[in-house]
């Protein structure tokens, strides 16, 4: 019995010893081929952006050269004193709508979702499933009727589409802060209402501050999509000077982006401020994604 | 009475916290989610009151406009395209940034940049990217003996080009969303298949791939919804051209509504798109039994 037992762990050992190796080196050349695989594909990743960001910087002769280069020879950082001239209020157009977006939706979402997360009052299921039903819909379904009413009381060609529909309708995010509002402990309210707190008190004071990495992720998202939208500002706006900057760039890329450099370098502009705020926001905006597989 | 009261004090209170929402969903979505009905059932121009006719629209649309039916056979090559692409490509990138190593924070970031970038922005790049003759894709196939064709004025190459457009600014999020399904499959699962001598490429095949179908599926339904509805990159690259080879439902939907003055019309083609979604959502969901696998 005990000799036949040690003989067994013998040879698994051996066993065990040769596969560990194996396993070791086996690792060793699936770390080194990883990395290089990784590194390709973040080549392909970057290498258009890259090439975007080089572009801007070169004299026209040169982004016209076969064949084209990547990087310039001596960096023109003069194309964006021209471009940033040119594209001034489109930035600023962009940049005010986003904050205003933030602000507002951040706002209205999650006092939504702590009126349907904590509180408990007649309708409020019903008034949820309302807040979800139009969810299913495609909003190009409801967009056409919307322009009809802008037209009706005189908001086309003023920036008000681009903002108050959306910080009143905040679904997703109303949607993505309950579930944060929900996993709270109920005797933070509990004691402040013994103190006698109003409810928005205990609201703003007491609650909102326990959901802050919701609200940071709920904040990228809305900047995201308000910087990022071409349909609303195609549609609703008329006028040069109210235009956003993306919209800008696509609409009047004969008109003021003449040359490709400056074309490059109002797309580089357009760019840099969402990854930027991405790279220093990641934590919360890839907890909001799996949270709600926004955008799938 | 004071118990009353106080039942209607909370009802005030919860219904201001939820009132701005409430209202705005009200006015700006469920009601013109109404005002769309009736409107695909009418001759509309936007303008002048509307023209009811019936089933009209629809009937125009399936029976006798072609032009629609080449835009939804575009969408459909699309959306075929698009989606297994893109989920394959961020299934390869989520596995890789599974494994954990050192500096995999950068990689990560990366591979995500393109899904956070202007759609305008970098359609306006890739648009030179793909010029035939400086543009840099096609110099790097010069380079290795293949002369590319004028991606974006060709027929056949248009519809490929913007794909590849998608693709590499769409597997983004699906990356994340794949990367937390994988981050959430047991670690014993694969201990216990090591120790029953389980290769790893059963392993993946037998639990990663099963484990991560709930994903998969969630994936397919939404990539669906996004994908049929493309937009941006169609705008501003194609226009869908050439000869209409990227024209694409919403492209076409855009044109009828704010360029033709096609309200009725423009809607009874938004409430077709709902319909196909929902159908083929309905589809996906019935056959997931087959193929979903729920622990």
């Amino acid at each position: 019995m005990a000799t036949s037992n040690s003989k067994t762990m013998i040879r698994t050992d051996v066993n065990e010893g040769r596969s560990a190796t194996v396993r070791r080196v086996r690792s060793v050349i699936t770390i080194g081929v990883a990395y290089v695989v990784m590194t390709a594909l973040a080549v392909v990743f970057a290498l258009p952006l890259v090439w975007m960001i080089g572009t801007s910087l070169k004299r026209e002769a040169e982004v016209l050269s076969i064949p084209p280069t990547f990087l310039p020879s001596t960096p023109q950082w003069g194309n964006y004193a021209t471009v940033f001239e040119t594209i001034k209020p489109f930035m600023w157009n962009s940049g005010y709508l986003a904050v205003l977006n933030v602000v507002g939706l951040l706002l209205v979402s999650s006092m939504a979702a702590y009126g349907f997360a904590r509180l408990e009052f007649d309708g409020r299921d019903l008034a949820f499933s309302l807040l979800l039903s139009t969810a299913m819909i495609p909003s190009i379904v409801y967009l056409i009727p919307q322009y009809i009413l802008y037209r009706n009381i005189g908001w086309i060609d003023t920036h008000y589409p681009l903002w108050v529909p959306r910080v009143l309708t905040p679904v997703i995010g109303t949607f993505l802060l309950r579930q944060f509002f929900k996993t709270l402990p109920r005797d933070l309210e509990d004691a402040a209402k013994l103190d006698g707190a109003s409810a928005f008190r205990i609201y703003w004071n007491i609650m909102l501050p326990q959901v802050k990495p919701g609200l940071a992720a709920v904040g990228v998202f809305t900047f995201l999509e308000s910087w990022n939208d071409l349909f609303g500002p195609l549609i609703f706006i008329n006028s040069v000077d109210k235009q956003t900057l993306p919209v800008a760039l696509a609409l009047y890329r004969g008109e003021f982006f003449t040359q490709t450099s400056l074309l490059m370098a109002g797309a580089t502009i357009t760019v840099v401020p969402v990854i930027v705020l991405f790279i220093s926001s990641q934590k919360y905006f890839i907890r909001g994604i799996t949270m709600t597989g926004l955008k799938g | 009475m004071l118990r009353l009261s106080q039942r209607g004090r909370r009802n005030i209170e919860g219904w201001i916290f939820i009132g701005p929402a409430i209202l705005g969903i009200l006015a700006f979505q469920f009601v013109p989610i109404l005002v769309s009905m009736y409107a695909s059932l009418t001759t509309w121009d936007g303008m002048n009151p509307p023209e009811f006719t019936g089933i009209g629209n629809f009937r125009r649309l399936v029976v006798e406009d072609t032009f629609f039916r080449e835009t939804l056979r575009n969408t459909i090559v699309f959306t075929l395209g698009h989606i297994p692409l893109t989920i394959v490509i961020a299934l390869m990138l989520a596995l890789l940034c599974n494994l954990n190593l050192p500096g995999i924070s950068i990689f990560r970031t990366a591979y995500f940049i393109p899904a956070v970038s202007n759609v305008v922005a970098i359609s306006v790049v890739w648009f030179w990217i793909y010029q035939p003759q400086n543009g840099v894709l096609n110099s790097m196939l010069s380079r290795i003996g293949i002369e590319g064709p004028a991606w974006l004025s060709s027929t056949t190459w248009a519809m490929p080009a913007v794909i590849m457009v998608s693709v590499w600014q769409g597997v983004g999020y699906p990356m994340v969303i794949l990367l937390a399904g994988l981050q959430g499959i047991p670690h014993e699962l694969y201990e216990a298949a090591r120790i029953d001598g389980a290769s790893q490429w059963n392993q993946f095949r037998k639990i990663t791939i099963p484990l991560l179908t709930p994903t998969l599926f969630f994936l397919l339904i939404t990539q669906f919804i996004s994908s049929f509805q493309v937009f941006g990159i169609i705008y501003v690259m194609t226009q869908g051209g050439p000869a209409n080879a990227t024209s694409v439902y919403i492209y076409y939907l855009y044109q009828n509504a704010f360029a033709f003055g096609r309200m009725g019309y423009a809607s009874a083609m938004a409430w077709i798109l709902f319909a196909i979604i929902a159908v083929v959502t309905f589809v996906q969901w019935k056959l997931q039994k087959r193929w979903v696998f729920y622990e």
